[in-house]
């Protein structure tokens, strides 16, 4: 018995243990980010370029408009195709044909983020030419990463959506595509806007895409339909890769650039999850 | 004349809405053919090609490559996957209720640092943090094969590179196994204590039994993320093209998406074509070891 028992504390210690472990590291990078990133946290920083910049100064302006850009591009076409997709497969889907989009999907999860910026680039060459760099050419990049985890996320919130409402609506002789539009997707909006931020999340961070397909430069670019665009991922890499003479002032601009990253991340995720509690919360008391 | 104009609306409402939710799902199998047959068709003069990139020099060229990417992915799993499990028990089993919904939390928000955030903290804290200890062990325990010298003296090394990955994945992993550890049945436990198990061997014969698939799947899935994962490895790694197992020294195998971040921006000709071509690689890889994982996953549900 005395065996078994301290068996059991010594697995107990193990456990916590692991854990501490386990926390150390990522504590480690949430305190040096916060606190290397805070020396060039100021206003140069996100109000300037680096046109120019050799040394001390210079910001990531124009990486933040690029990383906004080819984001918001990237979530327009991923958002309506994703959120089809999801409805297709939850309303209307039925044999192989869904079958095969739904594995397919789970395919589409698994493509590293670096095959997607090749496929980008395969795809942009062909138009125009070896040579092409564009911040679309990104965003393009992007929605073949972003679309799966919308569709996936979309599907789980309509099929929480129960049927008593879809058929009561039936009955009342409502079209399907009417149903849909005013019953089924009223109803599962939260879940739907929370899974939609949280993609976001997930691609406003991705780097080895943009590097392949967006370029870099240090001036602003506003267009992302042509030449080279900076984004804040590639940003923060090439502060560090390619450092001048004065090589703390990149760091530290690398630094601070990861900061404004895990910032927008965190607030996404934050807000994500703060949308979905309000209003789950009201609906529970509307009952 | 009404309603028939109503149903002709309905109708065509109902056509149009069907084909555009339906034609978005076909776009996605367009989408993952396109993907496909452009890298199939970009690959292609490296695998044909002119005579400088031979058929005996792809595979060279590749071999390295895929090693180190296999190599690097493996030794991070072993990593992560009895520190996933020890998190997920502790927060499903051992935590206080009030604690374990933060700390579930926290995990999940982990998983969205990007990963150009990790590589920057694994070359400017943890490699010059490890370096030390690698010197120790390449003098004191140079007679493990894996630990031979000469140390590298940046700490840029495959091991390095493997445990950054580790970090990287635990957030996931440990929130899948959380999942599953605390979908066991209430019953089963309950079975076990009354019997007068411990908590540790009512864990043993309950709860990991029942997470035995979902455990393995989740491994996979970290697996594929390992990978595929680019930035860190291409920030952390000295690289070498070569296939070594030693894990301390400055000439490590690197792997094939850190290869294509350092050489893409300056290729052109050929190299693009050969880049592409470890990229469709890489593809081929990660799809086997995720569909490996769905299969093994659904397997646990049947």
């Amino acid at each position: 018995m005395f065996k078994r028992k301290l068996k059991n504390s010594v697995v107990t210690g193990v456990i916590y243990a692991t854990f501490l472990l386990a926390l150390l590291p990522l504590i480690s990078l949430i305190w040096t980010t916060v606190s290397s990133g805070l020396a060039r946290f100021d206003g140069t920083f996100f109000s300037s370029s680096m046109r120019n910049v050799i040394g001390e100064g210079g910001g990531a302006l124009h990486a933040i408009i690029g990383t906004l850009e080819v984001t918001a591009l990237a979530t327009l076409i991923s958002v309506p195709v994703g959120l089809l997709t999801a409805i297709y497969l939850v309303e209307y889907g039925k044999g192989k044909l869904a079958k095969a989009v739904t594995f397919l999907v789970d395919v589409m999860t698994g493509i590293p983020s670096i095959v997607a910026g090749l496929f980008a680039f395969a795809v942009f060459a062909l138009i125009f030419g070896p040579a092409v760099r564009m911040g679309f050419a990104g965003s393009i990049a992007l929605s073949v990463l972003m679309i799966p985890v919308v569709v996936r996320s979309g599907e789980e919130m309509l099929r929480l959506v129960p049927d008593e409402l879809r058929e009561a609506s039936f009955a009342l002789g409502v079209p399907k595509w009417r149903t849909i539009l005013k019953v089924v997707i009223p109803t599962a909006i939260t879940g739907l806007i929370t899974g939609i931020m949280l993609s976001i999340a997930r691609v406003i961070g991705e780097t080895a895409p943009l590097l392949i397909v967006a370029g870099f430069t240090q001036s602003m670019n506003y267009n992302p339909f042509d030449d080279r665009m900076m984004t804040l991922p590639v940003f923060v890499y090439y502060s560090y890769s390619s450092q001048g003479t004065d090589a703390q002032a990149y760091i530290d601009r690398a630094w601070a650039g990861a900061l404004t990253l895990i910032v927008i991340v965190m607030v996404l995720n934050l807000g994500a999850r703060a949308i979905a509690s309000i209003f789950a919360n009201k609906t529970r008391s509307n009952h | 004349m009404e309603s028939v104009k109503n149903k002709t609306f309905t109708k065509a409402g109902d056509r149009i809405f069907r084909s555009l939710s339906t034609g978005s799902g076909v776009l996605i199998l367009l989408t993952l053919a396109t993907v496909s047959g452009f890298l199939i068709w970009q690959s292609l003069p490296a695998f044909t090609g002119s005579p400088e990139a031979a058929e005996g020099d792809l595979t060279g060229y590749l071999l390295p490559l895929v090693f180190g990417t296999i190599y690097s992915s493996l030794l991070a799993l072993l990593i992560a996957v009895p520190l996933s499990i020890g998190i997920g028990l502790f927060i499903s089993h051992y935590a206080p209720r009030a604690l374990a919904q933060t700390l579930g939390y926290l995990v999940d928000l982990l998983a969205a640092i990007p990963s150009v955030v990790y590589g920057l903290w694994g070359i400017m804290v943890l490699a010059p943090a490890v370096q030390p200890i690698y010197e120790w062990l390449t003098i004191n325990a140079a007679w493990f094969p894996l630990f031979s010298g000469p140390v590298s003296g940046t700490g840029r090394t495959i091991l390095t590179v493997s445990i950054v990955l580790a970090i990287m994945i635990l957030p996931i992993m440990s929130a899948i196994a959380r999942e599953i550890f605390l979908q066991t049945p209430r019953l089963h436990q309950e079975a076990a204590l009354a019997l007068g198990a411990t908590k540790w061997e009512m864990i043993r014969l309950s709860v990991l039994p029942y997470a035995k698939s979902g455990l393995i799947s989740a491994g996979m899935l970290g697996l594929g993320r390992a990978l595929g994962e680019t930035m860190a490895v291409a920030l952390v790694l000295s690289p070498a093209n070569v296939i070594s197992f030693n894990l301390l020294t400055s000439t490590n195998s690197t792997t094939i998406a850190a290869n294509i971040a350092l050489n893409f921006p300056e290729a052109s000709g050929l190299n693009v074509n050969l880049l592409i071509a470890s990229g469709l690689v890489l593809f081929v890889i990660t799809m086997v070891v995720n569909i490996v994982a769905r299969r093994i996953a659904s397997g646990g549900q049947r």
